[in-house]
């Protein structure tokens, strides 16, 4: 084991997967000789050169459709899109092109196309530097969604996503990058989990936290938080966002029968509804309370100094566990 | 003295601005820059090019008649551009690579493609028209100019590849108002990707003339990005040939992308779905009739004694074979079950995608129960 913090072991990834492949190119912005924005890609151009660490104009549409056509050709392109915020210009690349070719052409035209994105808030950034947009791609047929908490998972998830056929969003949370963690370098892919799969993080038996993210990290301080009042919660990790692995999210409802879904994207037709809209169609008869959502509110992404209202922390999360527990909470006052 | 601009609202104008070889009667005209590329051009070659226009015209005919007889949901008529797609696609080699628009009835035609290729996804029966790699040619695309950037990027893998091959994309006068065309253009020159670029300004994106997209030649715009361009009357399939080999060499040789302009004319409707006598001069549509590229050619050939009535007649004959091939292809096609909705999404199982397929499936059966209890 090595550790490494979840930067580094996205850049091991890479380094791995185009050892692994020839036909793995890289594609994106300052990607090149300064290693990206976030140094994500640091070394990769000395090691493999210019044609597969390639510096490409600024034009998120013009990047993702070069790769498009990089897939026709049997390339396996990884693509960075520099912060969340800039990949909207790409969108109907990626809606419209990515993650359609495979489907039209009847999987006669492969689309194993990675679309990293350094993802979400917590850093006080500028506008345009914290969103999180992943619901727009899971609502997107076509296309996998995967999101990484930890050095570990982020060094494997981005191999298997390099490796997949289909099409991968991959998202990074950026306030986890220098966060470090145990890596397994030698672990060979072909034993690791399949990249879908969701995992417990932590046991419990009252109510069950779901996230992913960075909101892991939330979680499981709220769980260490509520064990001192005695509440054991479980928390897990999404990890893939599509598919969403059901059976161990129902598994864990079926157990604690009382669910708070929680990220920092807005509300409104977001990962959270869809996830309690499935939760409540499997294990209807399992669940004591309404699952709740813990989510950023359903506002544009606020001025830094702001931010920290916008985000779901540790309170926020411990108040929607008093709900789904039936114990005393914002809404029913302390003396109820 | 006022900064100037070349304006091309006035289309009569703008076709005379263009290069050709053959002029509207069919009178060969000296070309120094384009006669070297068709050289080799002889009377039994310019029969062969006359043969293929007028069997696309005839394909073209028969995709329209079929969808007035509610056998497809659209058909794009590419009627007026048979020069432009004949002279340009006639032009590649087997293993250049081509990423179309929807309108390019005539460059998959001339890549090979079958009879049920043609309808197939007008018909609604298949996302994509036929098998790409069987033609060399990428699905139809209808978002406007994304296609332009596959090709850059297949042209980088060719580079990658250190392959002798190229990438050609078409689209239209209206897509190169697209974002997607403009970033294809800055990629392409960037990494001096082996890509042609065929503008088929046909003058109309659906309703709005090319004024609207341009006020200056589209030819123009693309030393702009450090790429050379050629603006040829496209109605002059000779012409559209030799600017299509210069631009294949060019990019061939590893002298990075090139550009052509084919000036022609759409003279259906956008597709059939469009009524263009709400926006367009019946005496507009005259004067173009008068440039025909299969009479041009027609006429040039008859001046030079190479063409005969019964050249014409196995000409009308092959073509009225393909349209009954077309149509038969088209009637003949089965759709696929209901389950195949689902099929191809993804590549790989996805646990989301497979549930909803399960389900599906058993609300299906249960049709299937109830009809046997």
């Amino acid at each position: 084991m090595t550790e490494l913090t979840l930067g580094k072991a996205l850049g091991a990834g890479l380094r791995q997967a185009m050892r692994d492949d020839d036909k793995v190119v890289l594609l994106g912005e300052d990607i090149g000789r300064l290693g990206g924005v976030f140094r994500i890609t640091d070394g990769l151009l000395d090691e493999f050169g210019a044609a597969r660490v390639i510096d490409t104009p600024l034009a998120e549409s013009g990047i993702v459709g070069t790769a498009v056509g990089l897939a026709f050709r049997g390339y396996r392109p990884v693509v960075e899109i520099q912060f969340d915020g800039f990949v909207y210009p790409a969108f109907d690349q990626i809606v419209a092109q990515v993650a359609k070719l495979h489907y039209r052409t009847q999987g006669r035209v492969k689309m194993p196309i990675t679309i990293r994105i350094p993802w979400a808030g917590g850093i006080g950034a500028a506008e345009h530097h914290s969103e999180s947009p992943e619901a727009y791609f899971v609502h997107t047929a076509g296309l996998r969604v995967v999101a990484v908490s930890n050095p570990e998972d982020a060094y494997r998830s981005l191999r298997q996503a390099i490796a997949s056929d289909d099409p991968v969003i991959f998202f990074e949370p950026k306030r986890l990058y220098h966060h470090k963690g145990e890596v397994d370098l030698e672990a060979p892919l072909a034993d690791a989990p399949p990249m879908g799969l969701a995992r417990v993080v932590r046991a419990g038996t009252d109510a069950t936290l779901i996230t992913y993210g960075a909101m892991v990290g939330t979680a499981l301080q709220a769980a260490e938080a509520a064990e001192d009042e005695g509440i054991s919660l479980e928390v897990i990790d999404l990890r893939s966002l599509s598919p969403v692995d059901y059976d161990s999210v129902a598994a864990s409802v079926r157990k604690t029968g009382r669910v708070v879904v929680a990220h920092e994207a807005s509300r409104e037709a977001g990962v959270a509804a869809e996830v309690i809209a499935s939760i409540t169609e499997r294990c209807f008869e399992y669940l004591e309370s309404a699952p709740l959502r813990v989510t950023g509110h359903d506002v544009p992404y606020p001025p830094a100094k702001l931010e920290k209202y916008h985000l779901p922390d540790l309170d926020r999360l411990l108040d929607a566990v008093d709900r789904v527990l039936d114990r005393p909470n914002s809404l029913t006052g302390a003396d109820a | 003295m006022s900064p100037q601009i070349t304006p091309i609202a006035d289309t009569a104008q703008d076709l005379e601005l263009a290069e050709r070889i053959l002029a509207p009667d069919g009178t060969r005209i000296a070309n120094s820059r384009l006669d070297p590329f068709v050289a080799d051009v002889d009377a039994e070659q310019l029969r062969s090019l006359l043969r293929d226009m007028v069997i696309l015209r005839r394909i073209d005919a028969e995709g329209v008649a079929l969808q007035r007889q509610g056998q497809l949901g659209l058909w794009a008529p590419c009627q007026g551009q048979e020069a432009t797609q004949i002279g340009t696609a006639r032009a590649l080699a087997p293993e250049d690579y081509v990423f179309p628009s929807y309108r390019e009835t005539g460059v998959i035609y001339a890549r090979g493609a079958q009879p049920g290729d043609y309808v197939r996804m007008w018909r609604g029966e298949e996302g994509a028209a036929y098998d790409p790699a069987a033609l060399g040619v990428a699905p139809l695309q209808i978002i406007i100019g994304a296609q332009t950037l596959h090709a850059v990027g297949y042209a980088l893998g060719i580079q990658h590849d250190r392959a002798a091959e190229v990438a050609v994309t078409y689209f239209g006068d209206g897509a190169t108002s697209q974002g997607d065309v403009n970033e294809a253009m800055i990629f392409a020159s960037s990494y001096q990707a082996p890509v042609v670029f065929v503008c088929q300004n046909n003058h109309w994106a659906i309703s709005e003339p090319v004024s609207v997209q341009s006020q200056y030649p589209i030819a123009g715009r693309a030393p702009g990005f450090g790429i050379p361009s050629v603006r040829v009357d496209g109605n002059d399939v000779l012409a559209c040939m030799a600017a299509m080999r210069w631009a294949l060499e060019h990019a061939r040789s590893g002298k990075g992308p090139a550009y052509i302009e084919a000036v022609t004319y759409r003279m259906g409707p956008h597709t059939t779905a469009d009524d263009p006598t709400r926006y367009r001069d019946e005496a507009e549509l005259e004067s173009w009739r008068r440039r025909d590229p299969i009479a041009r050619l027609e006429a040039h050939l008859r001046a030079r004694g190479e063409l005969s009535e019964e050249h014409l007649a196995d000409t009308q004959a092959a073509a009225d074979i393909v349209a009954k091939e077309m149509r038969a292809a088209c009637l003949g096609m089965v759709t696929r079950p209901p389950l195949a909705v689902f099929d191809g999404v993804y590549a790989e199982p996805h646990t989301g995608l497979d549930r909803q397929r399960d389900e599906y499936a058993a609300y299906l059966a249960s049709f299937e129960s109830e009809a046997g209890a």
